[in-house]
């Protein structure tokens, strides 16, 4: 699945869309490959505060759990509540519908920290060899 | 890092490979929960090459096992298997193996993970016997068909069997022929399912592999650790460093039939065990369900009520039952009626007491056979 080039990534393989003052936040095909089987996910409650860099959530498959680490700091104002009875959302549709929470960012300038797909793309190929 | 013979054919069929105890080994092909029902509902083939194969012979030879392991093989037929621990002076377990009787020897499998410390600890307590101690774990290739098709896929394969392939019951092993070469065939396996663990010459097993995935047509699929995991544990079947390790008794493991106090020969950690037998257990080995989507993994603390009352040896979420189970130590006073709780990364979830194994096919066998 090519990298959507219109998205910022994080190295620990989340993906945040900017929409204005949002920020829309799911994982990479690469991280639901890795993860490969997944059994279970935990999201934040809507109106969360999510601090950038810090676990907002986890997710979980037969053999190991991952912690979601927010790549931009603010308040959760919607949670994607299908993925909990429907996880092959994340893995069939990893960046539209497989999205997992919408912040409302404090500070948008964060965005500039995060990767973009050319540099994310850098990284992948550096852990696959 | 060593690779077992059937390397190539695990990157044939698009492994994702792992370091196993120092082995690259195959932790899944497609997906551990698919695998796992492959060989729940149809068949599956292992690769276990990396298990340690140890064969003993000479006149000497019997005493000498005897000496080490805590079963009493005096008590085994020709063409018989038998489980067995193997443990220190103290009664703290350094290996479980399964132990075969065949016509001239003793062929013992003990764990990938116990290879380099259970041959120098038997050689170490040889003690001027008679007899040879010969690793055959490099010149025979071992592999594992189980599940409910395995004689299908197996018997087109078989040029001669010593008896019907269908008809040996649990833990034996009989004599066969498989691509012109000598083979063994035992009703050994750690998955839950009858099938059959295959000895054969190293040199002809990626050949038998690929043949048995061409045959099988669809029916059987090539399983990786992943599953041989998850596998095991809902066979309620321990793991040797995670269920057992030095640190654990027989007794408490609820594997106290492998160990024969009165047998003709003494045998190392026979006093220690049987004064644990005399105290009783501390502590037991037991199934749990976990009443949540979350999964109890290794080292995670049990609670009934406070202080805590055990760890979590093994979890998964298993497949065939759709919620995550666990295995792992309790209090031996902890009743099915008292609710517990694990606390899973700081959240603390319900979980009941559930008999072991939580799905098995082999298991009434297994218990009078061992």
């Amino acid at each position: 699945m090519p990298l959507p080039k219109n998205l910022r990534y994080t190295p620990t393989h989340e993906w945040v869309r900017v929409e204005g003052a949002f920020a829309i936040v799911g994982i990479t095909d690469f991280a639901v490959e890795q993860l490969s089987d997944l059994v279970f996910i935990e999201l934040p409650a809507k109106d969360a505060k999510v601090k950038k860099d810090a676990r907002f959530g986890e997710i979980e498959s037969t053999k190991t759990v991952s912690d979601l680490i927010a790549p931009v700091s603010g308040k959760v104002v919607e949670v994607n509540t299908a993925l909990a009875d429907n996880l092959d959302l994340i893995k069939d549709s990893p960046y539209d519908q497989g999205w997992m929470v919408k912040i409302s960012m404090t500070d948008p300038a964060e965005v500039e920290s995060l990767l973009t797909a050319n540099r994310y793309q850098q990284q992948l190929d550096s852990e696959e060899h | 890092m060593p690779r077992t013979c059937l390397y190539e054919n695990h990157l044939k069929a698009g492994a994702t490979m792992v370091d196993f105890h120092g082995w690259e080994m195959p932790i899944r092909y497609t997906q551990i929960p698919q695998e796992h029902q492959k060989v729940r509902l149809s068949a599956g083939l292992f690769d276990l090459c990396h298990m340690g194969r140890l064969e003993f012979s000479g006149p000497g030879a019997e005493e000498w096992v005897q000496s080490v392991v805590t079963t009493d093989l005096s008590r085994i037929e020709f063409g018989h298997a038998r489980y067995s621990l193997i443990c220190d002076p103290n009664g703290g377990i350094l290996d479980d193996i399964i132990i075969y009787r065949l016509p001239k020897s003793l062929f013992l499998v003990v764990n990938a993970s116990n290879r380099d410390t259970v041959k120098p600890w038997f050689e170490e307590h040889k003690g001027g016997r008679d007899a040879q101690l010969a690793d055959r774990s490099e010149e025979l290739g071992m592999l594992s068909i189980q599940g409910p098709q395995y004689v299908r896929i197996l018997a087109p394969l078989v040029e001669w069997t010593e008896h019907s392939l269908g008809k040996l019951p649990y833990y034996h092993i009989m004599k066969a022929k498989i691509l012109g070469k000598r083979a063994l065939l035992a009703t050994t396996g750690y998955t839950g399912e009858n099938g059959f663990e295959i000895y054969l010459p190293a040199e002809a097993a990626p050949e038998f592999w690929d043949k048995l995935l061409e045959t099988g047509n669809g029916l059987i699929a090539p399983i990786g650790l992943g599953a041989r995991d998850t596998l095991r544990v809902e066979a309620g079947m321990p793991l040797y460093g995670n269920e057992l390790t030095r640190e654990t008794n027989p007794f408490e493991a609820g594997l106290g039939f492998a160990v024969k106090l009165q047998k003709p020969v003494p045998f190392i950690g026979q006093e220690a065990l049987a004064r644990l037998n005399a105290e009783g257990p501390k502590r037991k080995l037991v199934g749990l369900r976990i009443f949540s989507k979350k999964v109890a993994r290794q080292g995670m603390p049990i609670y009934n009520g406070e202080p805590a009352v055990g760890i979590v040896t093994s979890g998964i979420p298993s497949p065939t039952l759709g919620f995550p189970i666990a295995m792992g130590y309790v209090d031996k006073n902890t009743q099915v009626s008292d609710s517990l709780e694990v606390d899973i990364r700081g959240t603390r979830v319900q979980a009941r007491l559930e008999p072991l194994p939580f799905f098995s096919r082999t298991r009434h066998k297994a218990a009078h056979a061992l």
